[in-house]
């Protein structure tokens, strides 16, 4: 190996000014070597399931504060569930990033409507986006219910207006979406399992 | 006695004995490539633990992302692929990272005090408040794994999560590991866990399975086991038989003397060097 | 899965085949790394690529994308010529002996009662003998030519180790060297399990390889045992949940299903359902499908279904064709569908060839998209450049974006591959305004509902009937929902053998589907799941992982459907008189004593049915019996043929060369408008299929900033021959091209895609993994189904995304 002549000098330097600043009295007090503390100790701990695969891997959330009434919980760590039989602790890279997904800045905030050949949302209140919905929903019910075939057969579906639900949405939301879907008579229903 | 969570084996640029009566639990981490599927949750891990967020890079034509360790990335995972019995395709996958050494060459090489601390459980742990950025610690490290940040000219690298390890709890990158892949606990169980799965390697025609805890170090605290332990430089270039650089022998040999000496205007002078400009920026030249 | 994922640590062997566990689905593929440290299990995989979870096997296989029929057809062949089988449990437990109707015969690549103008089967041959008595005819001995053994032998005999490697590339070493490994688990000690996934769905002849699939493991005795099974690794956390909750076209929940327009008559459509049993002594389990049917109306409609309106039959919609999401799409293009409703789905992204969704979209009158996150579809009007190349002002749709919550802000239950029920609870408040879905349904509901109580219009009644017995009713909340779905008494319940005995009170919870009644005493929304919350609380957050028989089947954890079974047709993991086939690994034994079956597991079975009454473990058949034939059950025949993707690189089919119709599948649905969008191998010589990354969730991830940091950009795979001969360099830009369109992306070389022989001529594949877009942290890229075609199964009309034709250039 060999040693250059810069090189020398910088490891010379180097040593005589650190050494000396140790001499000199700049050295660090010992309680300095303490590790980084353990950010979790009183973190509030909720159990979920994380969102991505069917592993169904179960997750222990960490968010700030003791759940009392001043603070808001905002989540800071996820970490893998070790009682969880399946996972046992243990988190892919999708489930071990959750953390960004659920704090995503691509995350939607409030309800945006886009008008017909328009360039842009515009932002628009959850009773302005339901009303409207509604109005458009039924008035193509209305215009386009088949009740019956051209033979006369009763059928009673909805065909001009479609719907497809989430399969990471919860079994509770499945449930609910097809009573809701069906009760209208729509047969354009389908979830991810199709694809 | 200081408020340390762990007991201290050595510092850095320090010549002041730490208390050694304790003798705690000696720790270690198992990377059994043979078990890993480049999942890359331990980087995840990692960083969402410690807080780090590597930049959004590109693609170079490879699956290795980010592309080498960084102050955000302490650890990465290195694919290989490689044909070691003809027609027998292998994609060797490697995470990288601190060995953490029971011999440390980046703490030898750190000229700042403290900067640098291994704990007696086996962990080397950066202080990077202390830190001035001179890059030394790479020079000293025979598996060029400290990154000096371009934000705040500190060197950083894996704690082996010494804040986890010191409440009792496995490092982040071992928990998350969803084959099992990384494995933690004693040194001592983490060398018999380790000759099982040779033995059931060599039972699956690996040979030449073996473990890499290498002697020119001392011995590390991050071990991994391997198919072909005859051939690390198959993984990536893990370095077959790694010592601590010769420079940071050098470095020793001539301010020990200076030391004893004290010769106030030289420290004066680079006293003020180091208050006025700052720590050093890190330089581009590799040192062989 | 028909086993669990900790149960995979049970077994002798892993064939991971269509699907790549170690990458789609790690944690669940540590019990895999668990059987090979305690079992000594191998794991074999076989795959165009050689992927990260071939970097962990024993051994693996390549081979061509779309030819895993010919595959397995080839193991099939080498079990039956060699005779590695289970002997008893094939001719106790499967259709073997069943004789086939005289009617049925296979030439040529057809099977009988083919309509080339409708592209459709006349299924009436494809059924057994029925004798006098009204059962099937059978013949034990195995000898009668008409016998599916004797059928199906001959069927697989043209699919020789040689045709194997012709159709798929396979070496045929290699392919002989992993039949050899599945046949050693035709041993009562020995077992084997399949983990496949989308790598098999994705097909044109997707559901036809997992029944092959599925065959083999019947020939080897491998179903409803530990460490065995078909085990489908689904896609997504709750796609199981929503599955066996029917969110599909023809569905309703638990595996009920919607009448067609003929079905006029409410006791036709329950008779046509509730198949009597097809052999002497059999269970024969759907016979109870009007007490499913009629708790489910109950749910939905409350007092208003009764039996004089035939628990209003005529209240849900009947079907007179598919409506399919590929359906739905076609109809869209053509100017008959105004709106549509996008509940975390994002179609643009997941459904194929894009300029077809594109155009679609922009047809609508309004587009509704409810989602945590700004999906690609809710911009699908949006000008992103090369990535999204539309202009705005031509496109009239109407569109809204909800903000829904995701897992992180709600309680609620999903329910994994392993049909785990399992309960979260909520840990944060959601960002903004962000509403959960169910908050998002009922504002919806409630205000057509009103809009209907003021204004009538097109069949009301139910809407204005459906039961919405909410506390607070814009808010359902999801223990009232999961409460519903899993059922109550609306009468007391009284034992049919004593009258004045009260089995449980009116308004109690159910404990168990077989409490469920057919004259509108019970409620129940989703028949499978109840009892997962009975009076003993919401078995779903059940948190016990104790495992008190080492097997893994921790019975105290959450709540599995049916019935809390772990593994279903666990009645075949032992003998015909009741004894396990592996002492090492019971799941359940009869006990004589007690004249129950009992053990590790819930049996699924009739608990009080001795051996000796000869029921067989496949109670959901009428046969009793797992069919190797499968009568009229599927669109392209009762034996599953390989037939070539609709993009091929083979100018014939080698199984059938003489005959053009049947190059690809035969039975397979294509709109008119889509044959011209094929593209040949003249032009487009190299196959195609796109696949998930380990490091990122479909198009989720690349809004997580810890993913994108991963994957960071949009990158194809070739092989290193491929790119020697293109010129092609690791890091050079490439485009590559199919009939519908283009993406540009990094280009990977890599020994890991592997130049294959096929029928004599090289075959290269392009690998496109497909996880960037318009939207995210990552790079922007182009949608990956930009590329694929736009044809489905002819069963699922699941998209063939994993084997098309494309060409590759540097750009």
């Amino acid at each position: 190996m060999q040693v250059t002549r810069r090189q020398f000098f910088r490891i010379c330097a180097a040593g005589v000014g650190s050494s000396s600043l140790a001499a000199l009295g700049f050295a660090p007090g010992e309680a300095l070597a303490e590790v980084r503390a353990f950010k979790l100790a009183r973190a509030t701990e909720t159990r979920n399931t994380c969102p991505y695969c069917s592993v169904g891997c179960g997750l222990l959330m960490y968010s700030l504060g003791d759940t009392s009434k001043n603070v808001r919980g905002r989540i800071f760590h996820i970490e893998g569930d070790p009682d969880h039989p399946v996972n046992r602790g243990t988190l892919c890279p999708k489930g071990a990033g959750l953390l960004d997904f659920v704090q995503s800045p691509n995350r939607l905030q409030h309800p945006e409507y886009r008008a017909p050949g328009s360039k842009a949302w515009t932002r628009i209140s959850w009773d302005e986006a339901f009303d409207r919905i509604a109005r458009l929903m039924k008035d193509d019910r209305d215009a386009n219910f088949i009740a019956r075939n051209a033979k006369g057969e009763t059928v009673n579906r909805w065909t001009s207006t479609g719907f497809l639900a989430a399969s990471a949405s919860s079994n509770e939301t499945g449930y609910l979406t097809h009573k809701v879907v069906r009760s209208m008579g729509v047969l354009g229903f389908d979830n991810q399992a199709r694809v | 006695m200081a408020l340390q969570s762990l007991d201290i084996k050595a510092r850095s640029a320090t010549t002041t004995q730490p208390p050694a009566a304790r003798d705690p639990l000696h720790v270690a981490k198992l990377i059994d490539i043979s078990k890993c599927i480049g999942c890359k949750a331990c980087q995840v891990a990692c960083m969402e633990w410690n807080d780090l967020r590597d930049e959004v890079g590109t693609n170079a034509g490879i699956y290795d992302n980010p592309r080498d360790l960084t102050d955000q990335s302490w650890t990465v995972m290195r694919y290989s692929e490689v044909e070691v019995q003809q027609g027998r395709l292998e994609w060797l996958i490697r995470k990288d990272g601190c060995m953490h050494c029971e011999d440390p060459g980046c703490l030898k090489a750190c000229p700042a005090p403290g900067a640098i601390v291994q704990y007696v459980n086996g962990i080397v742990d950066f202080h990077e408040e202390h830190c001035i950025g001179c890059g030394y610690c790479i020079t000293g490290c025979p598996f060029n794994v400290p990154r000096i940040s371009k934000k705040d000219s500190k060197a950083y690298k894996c704690t082996l999560c010494s804040d986890r390890v010191a409440v009792g709890r496995e490092p982040a990158c071992v928990k998350t590991c969803p084959t099992g892949a990384i494995v933690f606990g004693s040194k001592r169980d983490m060398i018999e866990h380790a000759e099982g799965r040779i033995a059931d390697l060599k039972a699956r025609g690996y040979a030449n399975a073996g473990l890499y805890n290498p002697e020119g170090v001392g011995g590390t605290h991050v071990m991994y086991v391997l198919q072909h332990a005859d051939q690390p430089e198959l993984y990536a270039g893990l370095p077959k038989d790694p010592h601590i650089s010769p420079l940071v022998g050098l470095w020793k040999g001539i301010t020990k003397p200076l030391m004893s000496l004290g010769i106030g205007l030289a420290v004066f002078a680079g006293f003020f060097h180091y208050v006025t400009a700052g720590p050093k920026e890190v330089e581009d030249e590799k040192v062989d | 899965m028909t086993n669990h994922w900790v149960d995979i640590k049970n077994t002798d062997l892993v064939l991971i085949m269509g699907g790549n566990a170690a990458e789609a689905h790690p944690c669940g593929f540590k019990w895999v790394t668990e059987a090979k440290a305690h079992r000594k299990a191998r794991l074999i995989v076989v795959d165009p690529r050689f992927t990260r979870s071939a970097a962990v096997s024993d051994f693996y296989a390549p081979i061509r994308a779309g030819t895993d029929i010919a595959f397995l057809g080839g193991v099939i062949n080498y079990l039956l010529t060699n005779d590695r089988i289970h002997h008893e449990y094939v001719k106790h437990y499967t259709d073997m002996s069943f004789l086939v109707k005289d009617e049925f015969s296979f030439a040529n690549g057809l099977f009988s009662g083919y309509d080339p103008e409708t592209r459709k089967y006349d299924r009436s041959s494809w059924g057994y003998q029925i004798g006098a008595d009204g059962y099937a005819v059978t013949d034990p001995a195995l000898q009668h030519p008409r016998c599916v053994y004797q059928l199906m032998k001959a069927h697989y005999s043209r699919y020789t180790p040689e045709m194997v490697s012709t159709v798929c590339g396979t070496p045929q070493d290699a392919f002989l060297k992993v039949c050899e490994a599945i046949a050693e688990t035709a041993a009562a000690d020995r077992t084997m399990t399949i983990m496949y996934a989308l790598g098999w769905t994705q097909h044109s002849v997707g559901s036809q390889m997992i029944r092959t699939g599925a065959m083999v493991q019947l020939l080897l005795g491998n179903i409803g045992v530990a460490g065995g099974g078909m085990n489908a690794l689904r896609g997504h956390s709750n796609i199981q949940g929503l599955t066996d909750l029917g969110l599909l076209a023809n569905l309703l929940p638990g595996y009920l299903t919607l009448a067609g327009d003929a079905e006029q008559d409410y006791q036709a459509y329950i008779a046509k359902r509730a198949s009597k049993p097809l052999r002497p002594g059999q269970l024969s389990y759907w016979q109870n499908y009007a007490k499913f049917h009629v708790s489910l109306m109950k749910a939905w409609f409350g007092d208003a279904a009764s039996a004089s309106n035939d628990w209003c039959y005529d209240w849900l919609p009947k079907m007179d064709k598919g409506y399919d999401l590929l359906d739905v799409f076609e109809d869209m293009g053509q100017g008959k569908v105004n709106g549509y409703v996008c509940q975390g789905f994002n179609p643009l992204g997941s459904a194929p060839c894009k300029v077809k969704v594109s155009n679609s979209l922009s047809k609508l009158k309004f587009l509704v998209i409810i989602d945590p996150l700004a999906t690609e579809t809710s911009e699908f009007w949006q000008n992103h450049g090369e990535y999204n190349d539309v202009d705005p002002a031509k496109i009239q749709t109407e569109v809204f974006r909800l903000p829904s919550t995701c897992f992180a802000e709600e309680d609620g239950s999903l329910i994994n591959s392993g049909r785990w029920l399992q309960w979260h609870w909520k840990a944060a408040e959601p960002p903004g305004e962000a509403r959960s879905d169910q908050e998002i349904m009922a504002g919806l509901f409630l205000r057509i509902r009103a809009l209907y109580e003021k204004e009538g219009g097109a069949f009301p009644e139910p809407i204005l009937n459906l039961t919405w017995k909410h506390r607070i009713p814009a808010f359902p909340s999801p223990e009232e929902l999961a409460k519903e779905f899993s059922g109550k008494a609306l009468k007391d319940l009284t034992d049919p053998k004593d009258p004045g005995k009260v089995l449980v009170k009116a308004g109690e919870q159910l404990s168990a589907f077989a409490e469920l009644r057919d004259d509108g005493s019970t409620s129940s929304g989703c028949w499978l799941f109840a009892g997962c919350w009975s009076e003993k609380g919401n078995l779903m957050a059940r948190r016990d992982n104790a495992d008190p028989f080492g097997i893994g089947q921790t019975l105290n954890w959450a709540y599995s459907w049916p019935a809390n079974r772990r593994i279903l047709y666990n009645r075949a993991s032992c003998d015909p008189s009741g004894k396990p086939y592996d002492p090492t690994r019971k799941l359940i034994a009869w006990d004589a004593g007690a004249g129950k079956w009992g053990g590790a597991d819930v049996p699924d079975f009739k608990i009080d049915s001795a051996p000796e009454e000869g029921m067989n473990p496949f109670i959901m058949n009428p046969e009793g019996v797992a069919r190797f034939f499968a009568v009229d059950k599927m669109a392209e025949g009762p034996f599953p043929e390989h037939y070539e993707p609709f993009e091929t690189p083979l100018a014939e089919n080698p199984l059938s060369p003489q005959n053009p119709a049947v190059l690809s599948s035969p039975a397979a649905r294509v709109f008119k408008d889509d044959w011209a969008t094929f593209g040949k191998p003249d032009k487009f010589p190299y196959v195609g299929t796109t696949y998930r990354l380990t490091e990122h969730f479909h198009f989720w991830t690349k809004h997580a900033r810890l993913n994108a940091i991963l994957q960071p950009e949009q990158f194809v795979e070739i092989g290193e021959e491929l790119a020697k001969e293109k010129g092609i360099r690791a890091g050079d830009h490439v485009r590559v091209r199919s009939n519908r369109g283009h993406i540009v992306a990094v280009a990977v070389v890599t020994r890991r895609l592997m130049t294959l022989d096929v029928a004599g001529r090289k075959t290269h594949t392009v690998g496109v993994p497909l996880h960037w877009g318009f939207m995210g942290l990552a790079k922007n890229g182009y949608l990956t189904n930009t590329l694929t075609p736009f044809v489905g199964d002819g069963n699922t009309q699941t998209p063939e995304f994993k084997a098309f034709l494309v060409d590759v250039e540097k750009v």
